[in-house]
């Protein structure tokens, strides 16, 4: 499939995506792990708007209401006599909003039991395990020679549960995709499970929720829900071992990779050591790279790949000092990555 | 008050436009409880004594997550920590005897409590210096050895500032200064030496006994 | 020698500033003149000013800091500022307004007023107290020393590790944010003794516990709170030191230590701290507020019950910091069901000052506008605080905007309102002169605006799923817009807190000479000139209600205070020493005049930890053993203080 056909394939999903711009409003989402928590922020919401306003024109009406004219009172003389009165206030007001508290303390812990209530058969489980400033995804199956692993972009089956088990690299992230569940911190020295299932077909926004250093703005992750169809054809296409280039120029540019990548990256069939940086298997599947800073483009790739720093400042991957035809040898190689 | 003073009584002194009262003779200065200082060196033991809590709160939480054995090497052993357990519960008592002496009036008895308190306190903290040195990991070990030398090691500091306390307080009762009416000082070094003691049971509740509970 | 008396019955007499016993007085208790006297003073005023003016210095360079940070998020993509930039400025923001900003205020104010509320001429450790300043400005100074240099702290005010730690933060910038912090923790400790021993102890008699204004229950809350609190983040951060520089492994994951103990001791103190900022300035509100309503506060013992019920609760919901770290769901549970329990006493508060409101009679000051103001802002930041407590609905609103929305208003609505409300309130007994009024009321009508503009949105940002602490964001987010909203409201909240400090220059100049008593008010400072006597009082009270100047327009039983005449305690530096509940007299205690040993100390102190920065233990240990051998000389027990047996020289 030649390049330009291959880019709007894959970007087939997300043009076909049910989603709500913006993309990482939570406001209305889309699957049963965060459904029942809009709900209770919806509902939640409202009766805080409500008690800002009621408050808001309980304030106004005691400062503005009318009293004895003010002109004709003695300016000394006090409101009251007595240091009594008012106490109705404090009862029926606290009542009332102990009242208000309780019924949605209760509400608040069955939602809480809802969405905490782990799939016992989920169709999926991935490994999430985060980096500084990047995510590797480790799609775990019964049979060993299923497994894959990719980075950044999770696709998954629409309408079913999947479940995530999150581990990290180094320092404390958070995963997050607020249209599909809330979020689940990842910290390292444990491993944190959560679950979530998308019920329309569609490509999802998250991003790190959790500081976890200089370019914790620019650590994003999709989730693209497919249809079954289309989902057993990307996982078909994962596990599909990469194919020998065919023109001269490409296999010089595996070369490059295997001598300047291949320490930090890996791609299926070849040596699995380059486990720094995020497994480059199937590239081209993907619409981003950078963890969502860049489209995945070309040109994009060639700049990324040539000076980083210049992108994502503070990024761990360092500069390759690649000749013009160098450069252009390895990304082309990459495109070939399907 | 100012009309029950007004009624009442003869006078005794005059200010140029007072009402002189007889009234109650309140102590001036720092008598015994009444001391400032007395209820300053309390707030500063709960503050010192939340510290230890939150000390021993990391070793529950450290212990408890902890995979394989714990404590790593082995419960610690106790010859060396209970005879300084003693030690230091026997400065305490001595402490206490003490300050039973100055407020009889007997600033000699104080002075034997505060410098047999001074010896053991020393004592301890050269036994801890030994269990220190024969123990099986470093300061950098695991995190078991972190907690164990940074608690007993705080409370070591503790031990230290109180046996400062307790030599000062020595100084100062040989000057003369304390009686039987006026020992707030005394009084707020002993409760201080108290602490101490009471947090070491602690501690060495936690590091000794604990893991020997099974 | 003369024989020095041992106990005396205290002569009560009538008197006034004018009286030949005041001249006496003044001489005891004015201290030393000139830069001696300056750096040596122990005058409860003095340090208040002190405190008060150093944490507004603070606080405009945090603001600073926070408008760099508007800036350069006002629009999406924009590169003003590098990433590392940015984290520093974030970090250093949230330090200088929480800790050398939010506190200190309050304990100016607190030790400005205390003793003039309490009917006393001093707290109960002078120079404690001038310690506890002088350590919180040389922390600051520290705390800011590797920032000037662009080596700030930079993971945030709450430093989470890993990332703190010295594989990702190789330092100086943490080292010096985790010794700042433990020398600060010294500062704090220490006010909090002086408070809570000062309340337990030196009231006027008969200010019994349920006569003493809400501000002194306010602060003695936060004083209790941060004697149980401040030890956390104390050990948190000297653990985290010796991770880095030691070789401990506390919170390293590769060695048995758990990131999130980390966690757990800085919210377990991070907690209780956030309501030591608040409860005070409730009370400033509590106070104030009534003498604008032209009524005692409604629901007193409410309002002192929900003050202590919200600080014991809140040591009981740190958790609600870490909803999303995986911990149980049981453990959530509770955490989750306390936090929205502590809603309760503060609704309760608040019905108090709208009860307040309604049956009284509203006096349109520049200062009730903003207490009246705070009331709303108080509601708006606790809503947002009841929908975070929701545990499900805290994982999509906890790290996002929501939160920057929440805290904000709780932080600038319910501690800056009610200390710029403070300051228009009490600067007249503070200097002498009116603040003025048109320009107050323009300064709140364009904070208040401001504030909303600025922080209002940033809900809807959270709820747009934008995240914390990130320096940039892309466009097509739907954040754009609303983000140049959050920045210009920012800029006009910043314009309003300069017209209050312009108010605050012109007023020292030209503002009107103000009486002892210029809003008829009914607490104890009111009784004396302003500004009062370094003596406060020429005899000390006897109190009889929670109003002693008002008592004679209300219909109340046969107690009556009495203010002009009472106990002279003119025998060089006295003051009256009491019971805790009833205040009854019982001793009377001598106070210490000036003293260079606090500054001293806490010259000693900070060279130790600047010798633990730098690896010098030949520094720390001579700063140590200077330190030790200052406090002996600083207790060393001196006859005119009454602390020794008087029958020898």
């Amino acid at each position: 499939m030649n390049p330009p056909a291959a880019l709007l394939f894959n970007k087939l999903p997300m043009l076909l995506a049910v989603r709500v711009e913006p993309a990482m409003a939570y406001p209305r989402t889309f699957g049963p792990a965060v459904d029942p928590i809009t709900r209770l922020g919806w509902g939640l919401g409202i009766i805080s708007l409500l008690v800002i306003v009621i408050i808001g024109v309980l304030l106004l009406g005691g400062v503005l209401r009318k009293r004895v004219a003010s002109s004709a009172a003695d300016p000394h003389q006090l409101a009251v006599r007595r240091d009594a009165g008012g106490m109705a206030w404090i009862y029926v007001g606290g009542g009332i909003s102990a009242l208000v508290l309780v019924a949605c303390m209760a509400w608040t812990l069955l939602v809480m039991a809802e969405v905490t209530k782990l799939p016992s058969t989920p169709a999926l489980t991935v490994q999430v395990t985060a980096s500084q400033w990047w995510w590797s995804l480790r799609y775990l199956n019964a049979k060993p020679s299923n497994i894959f692993t990719t980075a950044n972009e999770i696709h998954i089956p629409v309408g079913q549960p999947v479940r995530f088990e999150l581990a990290s690299a180094d320092v404390i992230h958070s995963f997050w995709i607020p249209q599909l569940a809330g979020k689940m911190d990842v910290i390292p020295g444990q491993t944190n499970v959560m679950w979530l299932q998308a019920d329309q077909p569609g490509t999802y926004r998250g991003q790190c929720a959790a500081y976890c250093g200089r370019q914790h703005a620019h650590m994003d992750l999709f989730i693209v829900a497919d249809t079954a169809q289309d989902f057993a054809a990307w996982q078909d296409g994962q596990l599909t071992e990469t194919i020998v280039p065919a023109t001269e120029e490409n296999r010089r540019g595996e070369r490059i990779f295997q001598t300047h990548c291949a320490v930090c990256h890996t791609i299926r069939g070849m040596n699995p050591a380059g486990i720094l940086g995020p497994n480059l298997s199937h590239l081209m599947t993907r619409s981003t790279i950078a963890a969502g800073l860049l489209a995945n483009t070309p040109g994009n790739l060639a700049s990324w790949i040539a000076n980083p720093e210049s992108v994502k400042p503070g990024t761990r991957m360092p500069a390759q000092i690649l000749s013009g035809p160098d450069l252009a040898a390895v990304t082309s190689y990459l495109n070939t990555l399907h | 008050m100012i009309e029950r003073a007004l009624t009442k009584g003869t006078t005794n002194e005059q200010a140029a436009d007072g009402i002189a009262i007889p009234g109650r003779k309140l102590p001036i200065g720092s008598k015994g409880h009444l001391a400032s200082g007395w209820l300053g060196m309390l707030t500063l033991i709960a503050t010192e004594a939340t510290l230890f809590a939150y000390l021993l709160f990391s070793y529950f939480y450290l212990a408890s997550h902890a995979l394989g054995a714990w404590p790593p090497s082995g419960a610690p052993h106790l010859r060396i920590a209970v005879p300084g357990t003693l030690i230091l519960i026997a400065g305490s008592v001595v402490m206490w005897w003490g300050e039973l002496g100055i407020k009889r009036g007997k600033p000699g008895q104080l002075m034997i409590g505060l410098a047999a308190a001074l010896v053991l306190g020393i004592a301890f903290l050269a036994m801890q210096g030994i269990e220190w040195s024969g123990e099986p990991f470093k300061l950098h070990t695991n995190v078991y050895s972190s907690l164990y030398f940074t608690i007993t090691g705080f409370h070591m500091l503790h031990v230290i500032i109180g046996l400062l306390m307790l030599a000062v307080l020595l100084l100062w009762t040989a000057f003369g200064y304390f009686s039987a009416d006026r020992h707030s000082a005394a009084s707020i070094g002993v409760m201080y030496w108290h602490f101490v003691t009471i947090v070491w049971l602690a501690v060495f509740f936690t590091f000794y006994i604990t893991p020997r509970l099974g | 020698m003369a024989v020095i008396e041992t106990d005396r019955a205290p002569i009560i007499a009538r008197a006034t500033d004018d009286s030949p016993s005041s001249a006496t007085l003044r001489q005891s208790w004015e201290g030393r003149p000139g830069v001696g006297g300056w750096l040596a003073t122990v005058d409860h005023k003095e340090i208040g000013k002190r405190y008060v003016v150093t944490a507004f210095i603070f606080l405009i360079i945090g603001g600073l800091e926070a408008l760099a940070l508007r800036v350069q998020l006002a629009r999406p993509n924009q590169t003003l500022l590098t990433p590392e930039q940015y984290s520093q400025l974030f970090t250093m923001h949230g330090v200088t307004m929480i800790f050398l900003y939010a506190l200190p205020v309050l304990s100016g104010f607190s030790n400005y007023l205390w003793p003039l509320l309490l009917g006393s001429r001093d707290m109960a450790f002078p120079r404690l107290n001038a310690l506890s300043y002088w350590v919180f400005l040389f922390a600051g100074i520290f705390l800011y020393s590797s920032f000037v240099v662009g080596k700030g702290p930079d993971d945030g005010w709450f430093n989470y590790v890993p990332y703190a730690s010295l594989a990702y933060n190789p330092g100086p910038n943490i080292d010096v944010y985790a010794l700042g912090m433990v020398l600060l923790g010294i500062s704090t400790t220490v006010g909090s003794m002086n408070f809570i021993v000062t309340l337990a102890h030196t009231r006027a008699p008969g200010m019994s516990i349920n006569r003493v204004p809400i501000l002194v229950w306010g602060t003695l809350t936060a004083s209790v709170g941060n004697l149980f609190a401040v030890p956390a983040v104390s050990l948190a951060f000297f653990m985290l030191w010796m991770d880095r520089q030691v070789g401990t492994h506390f919170f390293d994951s590769t060695a048995g230590g758990q990131p999130l103990l980390w966690q757990h001791l800085f919210w377990m103190f991070g907690h209780p701290w956030v309501y030591a900022i608040v409860l005070p300035a409730m009370g400033i509100v509590s106070d104030a507020l009534p003498t604008f309503c032209r009524r005692p506060l409604v629901g007193y013992t409410a309002v002192a019950l929900a003050t202590v019920t919200t600080m014991v609760l809140g040591f009981g919901v740190w958790v609600h910091h870490m909803f999303a770290s995986g911990l149980p769901i049981l453990s959530l549970s509770f955490f989750g069901a306390a936090s929205m329990v502590i809603v309760i006493p503060s609704a309760v508060a608040v019905f108090a000052w709208i009860a307040t409101i309604w049956t009284g009679r509203p006096v349109f000051t520049a200062a009730f506008l903003y207490f009246a103001g705070f009331v709303l802002l108080f509601v708006i930041g606790g809503v947002s605080g009841f929908m975070t407590a929701a545990v499900p609905l805290d994982w999509q609103l906890t790290r996002t905007y929501f939160v920057v929305a929440h805290l904000h208003y709780v932080i600038i609505g319910i501690n800056v309102f009610p200390v710029v409300g403070g300051v228009y309130y009490w600067f007249p007994k503070v200097t002498g002169r009116l603040m003025n009024e048109a320009l107050g009321k323009w300064s709140f009508w364009v904070m208040f605006s401001g504030f909303n503009v600025a922080f209002f949105p940033m809900h809807i940002l959270g709820l747009l799923g934008m995240p914390r602490r990130i320096y940039t964001y892309a466009s097509g987010l739907g954040w754009g817009t609303t983000n140049l909203i959050v920045t210009i409201g920012a800029f006009v909240f910043a314009t309003g807190i300069l017209l209050f400090f312009i108010n605050i220059f012109l007023s020292l100049k030209r503002g009107k000479p103000a009486s002892a008593n210029p809003w008829d008010a009914a607490s104890l400072e009111w009784s004396t000139s302003s500004p009062p006597p370094a003596y406060n009082f020429a005899v000390i009270p006897i109190v009889a209600s929670r109003y002693p100047l008002w008592e004679d327009r209300m219909d109340e039983g046969a107690g009556r205070s009495s203010v002009g005449a009472g106990m002279l305690l003119d025998r060089g530096r006295e003051t009256i020493g009491t019971t805790l509940l009833d205040a009854e007299p019982d001793v009377i205690l001598k106070m210490p005049g000036d003293s260079y040993a606090p500054l001293l100390m806490a010259l000693t102190m900070t060279a130790a930890f600047v010798a633990l920065l730098l690896h010098s233990r030949w520094g720390f240990g001579i700063a140590a053993v200077v330190t030790v051998l200052t406090s002996i000389g600083w207790l060393w027990p001196e006859r005119s203080l009454m602390q020794i047996e008087t029958g020898h020289d």
